[in-house]
């Protein structure tokens, strides 16, 4: 049973699903705030599926993941690493993803932000993200005007696009759909 | 009325065809083989095999053929084959102690254990026209005045050949190579990186192009970063390669491969830690490439100026990021020939800068005359 | 094609590029180091924007490659029919129909809209390149925002010639922090980089990747008393009478006689299917009966 739904759950067809998540991943991330579905994972719970979506579309061997609290369970661990040949990160500061909650991943700077030569060393987080909490204004690159969003939070946001080009990037999960915040995008409350 | 040429697609079509059509050459001539090329056009096979990354004589063979024997596109084939190819994994380091060699030689000692084996080389030949040759048809030599019966026995493994630098290395003339257990960088799975490892400059020198990294070793020698060297050893044969296999728990030998190697010995003046010592270049390559694997030793010395406490000089053989960026013969045919493609649109703006800057120049001229 | 993948590249090599492209959205206009593929095409013809493409496309993907503005030019013709080949997408001309656009030197005249992903071929990504041949300098100075060597450089331009002498790849500032080349585009199409389309920007043989999200600021670097001027030749298309597009200049006769004609074929003939026709010019479809 337990292998059963450790193997099964990845996209039916690898490359034509991947190229549409990654089209949703990539929406999402040239336009902050928004949001955009990403189907087509069937993960064991709590991971969600748009979660498991961008594990499947970017995570590889070469990209440690790290999970916390619940996300850290042996059937996600066993999912991940079957469906990605991802190995798991044991420390933060190897992350390439992080993948939890937003009070399991705090805090902020225990993940990689990059380097004056090379920003792109850096964690993304994979943040499962109802939906509730502070609501934000944002602007900068991928958004005309202004992008209203609910965030779990805000200074945290704020520090880390004041760190720009360091800094980490975001994607907020909940169920099949996906909002992203890269560190180019200014924060505030409203 | 005018009308913008249109019809690239049919021209395209065409120019294809009329390639396949040269490529064959006279219908009246006999198609050559991939086994004719493969066996007789042996050094083109290997040059194609050490450039192109990827140890396929038939390959290689086809590629010769397909390119109408254009070398570098030849090599460009074969990578972008290469590229598309699954990686089941890594072999464990070939053992070259344990190469069978054809060719063995040293010019550092009239005679070492081992013996010097001249092999199958230009080295003495004369460079007459062989008119002999023009004759097809003739009967092949004889075998027994070629390759000497015995140099290993079928079946079990060659006997270490020792090293000439190791002679050295006893007493502690030359510069100590430490074994490295550390994975080396990948050149074809990460982007170059600068300041790169020896790892990962040696890596990128046996994939380099023959005839600029034999153009940076001979301007070692004329003294652009002049070290000295002297072929130490240079040794080609052929090298059991093999791999672990995670179920096995073991590794097994999966299959021979020719290659060629180089030591170098090089001179040392010895630094404020160091007496006066030899310090060596490397050289290995696929098949049997001996230019290239003595080109790329001397470059290879030239470029350790930093770690083994030398001046950099300035030269382009000392110039890692020079040396790294410029060697491979795929990005530079490319990048060169791409200025065939079109550039109207840039050459217009430039046109009408020139234009801009030229009609102000007069305006400006006109108006110093008439003041 | 049948033994290659969907758009050519193998899963783990398009994650690889996936990873670049996010990172390049998340940091505008910084250029990302990337494993560029050996591709069946050579470096120097697009392998870049190929390999972006390639990871970018889905099947549901409407595809457009122009090179010098045009669809109908051999390189583009190339390109296409590549992916026709290996992705089984749909193709056309026509700039409003495409969802992903490849191009080589020009931005299309009619206007990107939200949607739509314009992908560049890009030959030298670097912008200090031509004043600073070292890749571990040029990355000290974007990594300290040390842009001074390029202004010293327009600013000699103006000394000797009185004007920035860059007709193309003219470097802009993104979002006021790094120093980009837009590739080899003429200044004329600077402008327009500040698009409701996604920008993605592929260069192959030097490995590396960058982009701009939708709306990111990009200012074409000038000085006060020398503002960036994107000028083009003073004249309508002959075809369609368009004064507002980039023109390519034609010579049409043994006596050196100029024409000047839209280099966007697309725009051209869709202004002249619309009855908008120049002094030389004639409906599309008469051209073709």
């Amino acid at each position: 049973m337990r292998d059963a739904m450790i193997f099964e759950g990845g996209f039916s067809d690898v490359s034509r699903d991947s190229a549409r998540a990654f089209r949703s991943a990539m929406n999402a991330m040239a336009h902050p705030g928004r949001k955009f579905d990403l189907t087509g994972a069937k993960p064991p719970a709590p991971l969600s599926e748009a979660a498991a979506g961008l594990l499947l579309v970017l995570a590889d061997a070469n990209t440690p993941v790290f999970l916390t609290g619940e996300h850290d369970t042996d059937l996600i661990r066993g999912w991940i690493t079957f469906h990605t040949g991802t190995a798991l990160a044991t420390t933060p500061d190897q992350a390439s993803f992080a993948l939890g909650t937003w009070d399991a991943l705090l805090p902020l700077r225990q993940w990689p932000a990059g380097s004056a030569e090379y920003p792109d060393r850096s964690a993304t987080l994979i943040i499962e993200h109802p939906g509730e909490g502070e609501t934000a204004r944002l602007s900068g690159p991928g958004i005309q005007t202004h992008q209203d969003c609910a965030l779990p939070a805000i200074t945290p946001f704020r520090d880390n696009a004041a760190q720009f080009p360091l800094g980490l990037d975001f994607y907020f999960c909940q169920g099949s759909t996906v909002r992203a915040l890269p560190r180019s995008t200014k924060v505030e409350a409203i | 009325m005018y009308v913008a040429v249109k019809g690239g697609e049919r021209a395209i079509d065409a120019a294809h065809d009329w390639l396949a059509e040269e490529r064959r050459g006279s219908p009246e001539i006999a198609e050559l083989s991939i086994a004719q090329i493969r066996e007789q056009l042996a050094l083109a096979v290997n040059r194609v095999m050490a450039e192109g990354s990827l140890y396929d004589p038939d390959l290689a063979a086809l590629a010769i053929k397909q390119a109408r024997g254009d070398l570098i596109e030849a090599i460009f084939l074969i990578r972008a084959y290469r590229t598309t190819l699954p990686r089941f994994g890594s072999s464990l380091p070939v053992e070259t102690n344990h190469m069978a060699c054809t060719r063995r030689i040293s010019a550092t000692f009239k005679d070492a254990p081992g013996g010097q084996i001249l092999g199958p080389t230009f080295d003495y030949t004369h460079r007459l026209l062989d008119f002999a040759l023009m004759a097809e048809g003739l009967p092949a030599a004889a075998p027994g005045s070629g390759a000497p019966e015995g140099v290993t026995s079928p079946g079990a493994p060659p006997p270490e050949m020792p090293r000439i630098t190791d002679f050295l290395n006893r007493d502690g003339l030359i510069q100590e190579e430490h074994p490295d257990a550390e994975t080396p960088p990948d050149l074809t799975r990460e982007p170059l990186e600068f300041p790169a490892n020896r790892a990962l400059r040696l890596q990128a020198i046996t994939r380099g192009d023959e005839g600029f990294i034999l153009g940076m070793a001979y301007s070692t020698q004329r003294g652009y970063g002049r070290n000295h060297p002297f072929v130490g050893e240079l040794r080609f044969g052929t090298v059991s390669v093999e791999a672990e296999i995670p179920e096995l728990g073991f590794s097994i030998e999966i299959g021979d491969i020719e290659l060629t190697e180089c030591e170098t010995v090089n001179q040392f003046t010895g630094s404020k830690t160091e007496p006066p010592q030899f310090t060596r270049g490397y050289g290995l390559t696929f098949g049997h490439t001996e230019r290239k694997a003595i080109s790329m030793a001397l470059v290879d010395r030239a470029l350790r100026w930093e770690e083994l406490g030398e001046d950099n000089a300035g030269v382009p053989a000392q110039d890692e990021e020079f040396v790294l960026s410029h060697s491979d013969n795929i990005q530079g045919t490319g990048f060169l020939e791409h200025i065939k493609l079109p550039h109207y649109v840039d050459f217009q703006s430039e046109l009408e800068l020139i234009r801009k800057l030229r009609a102000e120049a007069q305006a400006a001229m006109h108006q110093e005359a008439a003041e | 094609m049948s033994d290659y993948n969907f758009a050519y590249l193998d899963e783990q090599t398009k994650r690889m590029i996936r990873r670049a492209l996010l990172k390049a959205l998340a940091i505008p206009g910084y250029q990302v180091p990337f494993a560029s593929r050996e591709m069946p095409m050579p470096y120097g013809w697009g392998t870049g924007g190929v390999q972006v493409s390639a990871a970018t496309l889905t099947p549901e993907d409407t595809f457009k490659v122009i090179d010098q503005g045009a669809d109908d030019t051999t390189n583009a013709i190339s390109i296409r029919k590549f992916f026709e080949k290996t992705a089984n997408v749909g193709t056309s001309e026509k700039t409003e129909e495409a969802t992903i656009i490849q191009t080589r030197h020009r931005i299309p005249e009619t206007e990107l809209q939200e949607g739509q992903i314009l992908v560049y071929q890009v030959p030298i990504p670097e912008p200090l390149r031509f004043l600073e041949p070292r890749e571990t300098e040029t990355r000290r100075m974007h990594a300290l925002e040390d842009y001074g060597l390029m202004h010293v450089k327009l600013y000699e331009d103006i000394a000797r010639h009185g004007a920035i002498a860059t007709a193309y790849a003219y470097p802009v500032m993104v979002q006021d922090r790094y120093v980009m080349d837009p590739s080899p585009i003429p200044k004329f199409d600077n402008p327009k980089m500040e698009m409701a389309a996604i920008q993605l920007f592929g260069a192959g043989r030097e490995q590396r990747i960058y982009a701009l999200p939708p709306y990111t600021k990009v200012v074409s670097l000038d000085f006060e008393d020398h503002p960036f001027d994107p000028s083009k030749a003073e004249h309508p298309c002959a075809l369609c009478g368009a004064e507002d597009s980039y023109l390519d200049e034609v010579i049409t006769d043994d006596q050196g006689t100029r024409m000047y004609v839209c280099s966007d074929t697309d725009y051209c003939e869709s202004r002249r299917a619309t009855g908008h026709i120049g002094t030389e010019g004639t409906q599309p479809e008469e051209v073709f009966a």
